[in-house]
């Protein structure tokens, strides 16, 4: 077997600032921690999930200045002074329009992938505030579900696309 | 794996047929000076009018949260608005808490709803003594009693002291279908807002203080060992507090974060013993199963004389691969071993096993163990197992700490347990018109519970009870199961061999249809409607089968579908049906065939399961099965190479993703039957109603899995 050399020792360790939701956080990992868990673990930021660390399911998706990433495959030294959001943060004021379409299309079944797949959608409604089905595919193909909610999925898309005032069909 | 303590998962089904648990009644009231109303362990009601009702089975997403509760608060008259739900873990009050096997509803539905109607009659009993008035004037509605005749109106909480102090009755009425507020409606599911702010709770995110985690290199070859290990460069890593040996064949490394305890196991340097099954490879096991074949077989169902039957003969082999659950969630189990006691945060369908498995592990009793049960990131079966519990709590022993043991996604897709492969030998016997005069199905594969060292009587698995009925009533059926053994770990994972039994029926008797010249849904209508069209019962194991309800559901579905219009060109059709876990469902696929590979455009499903709890989360329980067999009839295989599981991520087993997810519509019968599973049922048709639309564009039969090889 190879000799491995350990890549995050005590030594490697560095401060590095992360404008999370809106808040200032230093933090002091080795600097090739995955924002994963960083976000996770460091700042018990729980919403956002481990799917399969390597950026193929989406269930880690965070918004990096505004855009779609996977958190599982992001160094957090990346993301040093950038701006992240995550789903704890997206509805800054109460829910998020795509949060409050979720619950009126009632999507989510084990719920684990959901988050994931709203800060993706968020992310596509932001670039394009009406997508077309090819468009919704294309930006949510990355982000699987064993559930198989895809088609409320679409569905929310839409209904929070159309702009209208939801029904918190949720709200008990 | 340990199959020690692993009880017999299908009890629970069987047990459908002949009543179970029923409410374990509590010496209520018992703790002296607290008022509250606790008539039996699923429901209490506080003097402050809040009320609770206890779901003792597992969410894994299919609903149930919402769907228990539901049958509870409709005989308890309650507001369902005022409920407030609670999650038992492990206990002894609730019979077995096996969560599994489209269970859940179809044997809690009369415990459920006879612990609503208890306290219903005893809360009408304390408000009639408290207006000394006779009972026939009171009655329960909306959390309230009113007296009729002076329209007076107690709450329950306002009755709740006095109701505890009344005799609870053994034998109380239930509502009849039509006097039914609750069950039927689509009321949204209480789990929902939770899970789109990111606030559910599911086992991996479950935190508490001093808590570590901590990963585990186990042997990558089936029933290897190690031989020995290196652990220095592991401990240089920040915050790395503990490496050992756990068991013959796993080392944990334990560290403040995941990601540090990741690193760690990185950098184990670990020898391994592959031991006695190196060489194994997927052939190697399709071969057994071939072997297996020429074995005498156990009879699962013979009615007429399948061998005698005059006609010509016509058979046909299918084949199926190992498969991985692969919920979204990776196992995981945080535990705290504390000397004389356990706690254990599991997202786990199997609460009372774990407590078992984890007290033998750990060396406690029982009853020392508590297991509170968390959310789960789906199940599909693979939390039926109990390892990631029996891990997480021999860590915390072994580092002194609590601590979370966490699977990667190669973990859970190399360490798991598998749905079986199997092999498929059937034979019928046609008329002169070309149909089946009598039927044979061979099914030749290993046991999951014979595994575990439960064969089952006669050397049949258990579970096919619930998952090999034949409901077409044809006058001579013989269905054979022969035992095969593998060392590759096998469980039960979404609709368990019904899967297998109903892609080598329906394709077969697709097969058979077309040497025929007839129409496929019209050949499946002509051999259900042996017997003059009047209805058949068909009695397997427990459960009795009705061709007339397998005759509605195929109707139905292709009704819907518009079976006899015309399609899009290039569009092509292909339906199945089947019946398991005690419902029944028939599906029609639409594809179009794009540079020789399918596309699945719409799916419609027809299903009959009694009497709709829910019909929100039927709604998303079929079409959820529904995308879960199309993965698995197009990709799903695992493959053996030198003793170890191939593929270990979302790329080289690829589930199903937006762009390949059909339209999928959901038709259910109406009835007051009693309800009966939808988690399961709409698994099963998928596969041969793809495979036979595939025939129907390209003339090719598929007779083994996955389609796209």
């Amino acid at each position: 077997m190879i000799a491995l050399v350990p890549l995050c020792t005590l030594e490697t360790m560095a401060d590095i600032t992360l404008r999370i939701n809106g808040s200032e956080k230093k933090i002091g990992v080795p600097p090739e921690t995955p924002l994963l868990w960083v976000l996770r673990d460091t700042l018990e930021l729980t919403g956002t999930k481990f799917g399969c660390g390597a950026g193929l399911c989406g269930a880690c998706t965070v918004h990096v200045d505004g855009a779609a990433i996977r958190s599982c495959s992001t160094p957090v030294s990346q993301v040093s002074g950038k701006t992240v959001t995550t789903i704890e943060g997206l509805g800054a004021n109460g829910l998020h329009i795509l949060q409050q379409a979720w619950i009126a299309e009632e999507v989510p079944q084990c719920g684990y992938c959901q988050t994931g797949q709203i800060m993706t959608a968020a992310a596509l409604l932001g670039k394009t505030p009406n997508p077309s089905d090819e468009q919704i595919t294309q930006a949510m193909n990355g982000n699987l579900c064993r559930c198989g909610t895809y088609e409320r999925i679409r569905r929310a898309i839409r209904r929070a696309a159309s702009g209208g005032s939801v029904a918190t069909a949720g709200a008990r | 794996m340990s199959p020690l303590n692993r009880r017999e998962f299908v009890a629970a089904g069987v047990a459908a047929g002949g009543g179970l648990v029923v409410g374990f009644y509590l010496p209520h009231g018992a703790k002296s000076g607290q008022p509250t109303f606790s008539p039996n362990a699923y429901v209490r009601v506080t003097p402050e009018n809040k009320i609770t009702i206890v779901v003792a089975r597992s969410e894994m997403g299919q609903g149930i949260r919402t769907a228990l509760p539901m049958i509870l608060a409709e005989e308890l008259e309650a507001d369902w608005k005022r409920i407030e739900i609670e999650q038992a873990g492990a206990s002894t009050l609730y019979g077995d808490q096996t969560t599994g096997g489209s269970a859940s509803v179809r044997t809690t539905w009369d415990p459920m709803r006879k612990a609503g109607a208890a306290a219903r009659e005893m809360l009408i009993s304390a408000a009639a003594l408290t207006w000394g008035v006779p009972r026939s004037t009171c009655a329960a509605q909306n959390g309230n009693i009113f007296d009729g005749a002076s329209k007076r109106q107690l709450s329950y909480g306002e009755l709740a002291s006095k109701a505890a102090t009344l005799p609870i009755p053994t034998e109380v009425p239930l509502k009849q279908s039509k006097d039914y507020k609750i069950i039927g409606r689509r009321l949204p599911r209480v789990d929902t807002p939770s899970k789109v702010k990111g606030e559910a709770v599911f086992g991996i995110d479950f935190r508490m203080p001093g808590m570590k985690y901590a990963v585990l290199s186990r042997c990558p070859t089936i029933g290897g060992k190690i031989l020995n290990f290196e652990d220095k460069e592991s401990r240089k890593i920040s915050g790395v507090s503990y490496v050992g040996k756990i068991s013959d064949s796993a080392v944990a490394v334990v560290a403040d974060t995941v990601w540090g305890a990741m690193e760690g196991r990185r950098l184990l340097n670990i020898t391994w013993d592959d031991g006695p099954n190196k060489n194994l490879n997927t052939a190697m096991v399709m071969d057994s199963l071939r072997q297996g074949a020429a074995k005498k077989s156990a009879s699962l169902y013979a009615v007429g004389d399948a061998l005698k039957a005059a006609g010509r003969k016509v058979s046909a082999e299918y084949q199926l691969p190992f498969m991985a659950h692969a919920p979204m969630e990776p196992g995981n189990c945080t535990a705290h071993f504390k000397g004389s006691t356990c706690e254990l945060w599991a997202p786990t369908q199997v609460p009372q096993d774990c407590r078992d498995s984890v007290a033998q592990a750990v060396g406690l009793d029982p009853d020392q163990v508590k297991v509170n049960v968390t959310l789960m990131g789906g199940g599909f079966g693979r939390r039926l197992e109990h390892d990631y519990a029996v891990e997480a709590a021999q860590v915390s022993k072994a580092a002194r700490v609590p601590v979370k043991v966490l699977w990667t996604r190669e973990d859970d897709m190399r360490s798991s347990t598998y749905r079986p492969a199997s092999l498929h030998q059937l034979t019928a016997t046609v008329d002169g018109a070309g149909y089946p005069v009598a039927f044979t199905h061979r099914l030749i594969a290993p046991s999951i519970s014979g595994q575990r060292g439960q064969p089952g009587p006669n050397g049949i698995d258990p579970d096919l009870s619930d998952e090999a009925a034949f409901v077409y009533g044809l006058p001579n059926v013989s269905l054979e199961y022969v035992q095969t053994e593998t060392v590759v770990p096998l469980g039960w994972m979404r609709s368990v061999y019904a899967l297998q039994v109903a892609f080598a029926n329906e394709s077969f008797i697709d097969e058979l249809a077309v040497a025929a010249r007839k129409d496929p849904l019209e050949y499946r209508l002509h051999m259900l409607a042996q017997n003059q069209n009047k209805d058949q019962d068909i009695s397997f194991f427990t459960t009795t089968w009705h061709t007339a309800r397998m005759r509605v559901v195929l109707q139905l579905a292709a009704d819907k579908a518009g079976w006899t219009k015309p399609l899009p060109a290039g569009h092509f059709r292909g339906i199945a049906c089947f019946a398991c876990f005690s419902s029944y469902v028939a599906e029609v696929v639409e594809i179009s065939m794009e540079n020789d590979t399918p596309r699945v455009h719409r799916v419609v499903a027809a299903v009959d399961c009694g009497q709709v709890v829910n019909p929100s989360i039927l709604e998303q329980q079929i079409p959820g099965g529904v995308v879960y067999a199309l993965g698995n009839a197009l990709r799903a295989k695992i493959t053996i190479e030198k003793g170890r599981v191939v593929q270990g991520n979302f790329d080289d087993y690829a589930p199903v993703r937006m762009e390949e997810t059909p339209v999928v519509e959901v038709y259910a019968v109406p009835s007051t039957e009693p309800p009966t599973g939808i988690g399961e049922p709409s698994v099963p048709p998928l596969a041969p109603a793809f495979c036979n639309a595939i025939f129907a564009a390209t003339r090719k039969r598929i007779r083994s899995l996955p389609i796209l090889g």
